[in-house]
């Protein structure tokens, strides 16, 4: 084949590449890369009007009322504090969990539905059974509070009372509803280290606690690390959670979040401010792919000292 | 320190309550004395493993005792039995370098055993040296080839300085030239450690290789020990003489008449002691004498031309093979028909067994 004829067959495979590529390519432009745009020239124009289409000019005020607005600092720190705390306890716990899961015989397939079932149920479902769990009402304390008088302490309103009550429920609830997915990848990861290595750990008479933090755990880091990225992101973008337990209002209960104050921009007090909404996307945006290229840098330093 | 098993029986209950339960090991007794490297013969699937396992202490045995030397280690756990295991897939934690590898039993020991980091290392480096792996300490396992792996797990194996070296089929995962070079390595490293070994593996001629002495096991259930080449010579039984040899033995129906040994109409010997009756009469390859005038009459299917070997092959109506090969050295390779070929057969490499019991008949 002379050298003119391998580069036609090149640039006819690098075609061919694009042309299978074009569908999820042209989903991705429309729906992801084109919103983007358009989202961060929004968020610069100032006093931008939906109905007339029109702005007064180009800036950063949008920016400096966003975060001079003290509902979305409160959602800024509700966020923050979400995340903080809830990825890592549903991860150890999920941990547990799982090795728990991998460890029992019997009724090991029944308890992995159990443990799903979060999964595939409503979250506004969950919310409202959270709602009457915790909520203290005239009529009733609530189950929750029942169970604390029992140990002699005094009850809380939990959904309408005091802010770290709130903040509790939502981090259970938040928990909760995630741990369903990390206990199954988990669960698989666990099974997928093959059981030679413990046979080896075994013969050498390794205790169960070196083998799981010099075997196990370094095996299944891979997985870990993608639970934990993934876990920073959905928490990050954490909503329906809050909605679910204090209803739509989330400014007014002060457990509004990012994602929440975006859209109440967008929809709130009729027609809303798409330029604010869209200097908080960006912001947002911004957080979570810091957050992101920081946990990558982690990982893999993590993996290549191993 | 030498190895004793007493009655070591292994049976694995079924899976479902239908199934029978699986004899793995059944009623095992030899002994294997001090720094012998012991070749454990059988096919897959006959218990090897098993009996390594309870070797080692990884599986408890049903019934039975394991002696090292006086003491019994039946009930006593892996770490403290002084044991080292290499395995199939060399089992090294991917995520660590060489020398951690290596290191890892030793970080496991506790009290006045425990060592410091640089006795830990200096060791390490001493097995690494002896199996010739010590310019690849930092490496990763997946950045080696799978002969090097195989040495680093053999050097883990023996870091501890185990009483009893045990090895689960570790040449199976090689390439052919590899294999020959590492079996080589693991007889060269036994006899400078002489520790005593035990080396599990279903390719007869690994073990005829390399072992000094060497057990056929079928079906959980011991058939033969004795040096390689007497279990080659003197089987016990058909199976065991099946399993060894390249190619196989050929295995004929054959009749005994007025001890005389007759395949189909061809008597192929006499003086055949045995009382009248239908026997098995196994022929090695090299058992058989290319003679125009040769009692065996078979028909040419074909010559085999395989380096230095030349194979005949050949067919015959009461063979219970596909067909029979006899190995011929090629100055005597002379045919002088296309269709048939004679043979004579040497006495020494023809095996009589029982019709029923396939037990080995001596006929002398």
């Amino acid at each position: 084949m002379t050298k003119s004829g391998v580069r036609k067959e090149g640039i006819k495979g690098t075609l061919t590449g694009w042309l299978y590529l074009a569908p999820a390519l042209a989903f991705l432009i429309f729906f992801m890369v084109y919103p983007l745009i358009d989202v961060f020239i929004y968020s610069f124009e100032e006093g931008y009007n939906s109905a007339s289409q029109t702005y007064f000019g180009i800036g950063g005020y949008n920016y400096s009322y966003v975060l001079r607005d003290p509902y979305f600092l409160q959602a800024v720190k509700n966020t923050f504090i979400l995340v903080i705390f809830t990825v890592p306890i549903s991860t150890v716990l999920s941990l547990l969990i799982a090795l728990a899961l991998n460890s029992i015989d019997k009724l090991r397939k029944l308890f992995q539905t159990v443990y799903f079932l979060p999964y595939v149920t409503n979250t506004l479902a969950v919310g409202l059974v959270f709602m009457i769990l915790f909520r203290k009402t005239p009529y009733t304390d609530g189950l929750i509070n029942l169970l604390i008088k029992a140990f002699g302490m005094s009850p809380v309103d939990f959904i309408e009372g005091p802010y770290w009550a709130k903040m509790l429920v939502l981090c259970i609830y938040v928990i909760w509803i995630v741990m369903p997915f990390k206990i199954l990848i988990l669960t698989s990861a666990l099974a997928s280290v093959n059981p030679v290595y413990y046979k080896a750990a075994r013969i050498d008479g390794t205790s169960k606690p070196r083998i799981f933090f010099r075997i196990t755990l370094p095996m299944i880091s891979p997985m870990i690390f993608y639970l934990v990225i993934t876990g920073f992101i959905g928490a990050f973008k954490a909503y329906s959670d809050a909605v679910a337990i204090f209803g739509v209002d989330l400014n007014a209960s002060g457990m509004n979040t990012m994602v929440g104050y975006v859209y109440d921009m967008l929809y709130g007090d009729g027609g809303g401010y798409p330029s604010y909404a869209s200097a908080a996307a960006i912001i947002l945006f911004a957080i979570v792919l810091t957050i992101t290229v920081i946990n990558l840098i982690v990982s893999r330093k993590t993996s290549a000292k191993g | 320190m030498d190895v004793r098993l007493e009655h070591l029986t292994k049976i694995f209950p079924s899976r479902d309550k239908k199934g029978s339960e699986v004899v793995a090991v059944n009623d095992f007794n030899f002994t294997i004395p001090e720094g012998k490297l012991i070749g454990l013969l059988g096919p897959s699937g006959c218990g090897k493993s098993t009996m390594l396992y309870m070797i080692c202490g990884l599986e408890n045995p049903t019934s039975g005792k394991i002696y090292f030397g006086d003491e019994d280690v039946t009930g006593i756990p892996s770490e403290k039995r002084g044991v080292g295991l290499v395995f199939q897939n060399y089992a090294l934690y991917p995520h660590l370098t060489v020398r951690q590898n290596i290191t890892f039993p030793l970080e496991n020991l506790k009290g006045e055993e425990k060592l410091t980091k640089e006795q830990r290392n200096q060791k390490a480096l001493e097995v690494a040296k002896l199996v010739q792996i010590d310019g690849l300490m930092d490496r990763k396992p997946g950045e080696m080839s799978g002969g090097q792996q195989q040495r680093v797990a053999i050097a883990r194996a023996l870091v501890k300085m185990p009483k009893v070296l045990l090895m689960d089929e570790p040449l199976s995962n090689l390439d052919a030239r590899l294999r020959l070079q590492t079996r080589e390595e693991i007889r060269r490293i036994q006899k400078a450690t002489g520790i005593t070994t035990i080396f599990v593996t279903h390719d007869q001629e690994e073990a005829m290789s390399i072992s000094d002495l060497i057990v056929v096991m079928k079906d959980g259930v011991f058939q033969q020990m004795d040096q390689p080449q007497k279990v080659y010579d003197d089987p016990v039984n058909l199976f065991v003489a099946k399993f060894l040899g390249t190619p196989a033995i050929n295995v004929f129906e054959a009749d005994v008449k007025d001890k005389k040994l007759y395949i189909g109409e061809d008597m192929v010997m006499d003086k055949v002691n045995v009382k009248d009756g239908p026997v098995w009469c196994g022929i090695r390859p090299e058992g058989f004498i290319l003679d125009e005038n040769g009692a065996l009459k078979c028909s040419l299917t074909g010559v085999d031309v395989m380096g230095r070997d030349t194979s005949i092959v050949s067919t015959n109506p009461k063979m219970t093979g596909l067909s029979i090969r006899s190995i011929i050295s090629a100055e005597d390779l002379k045919l002088t028909s296309k269709d048939t070929v004679r043979f004579n057969i040497k006495r020494s490499k023809t095996l009589l067994f029982d019709k029923e019991s396939e037990a080995r008949i001596c006929y002398d």
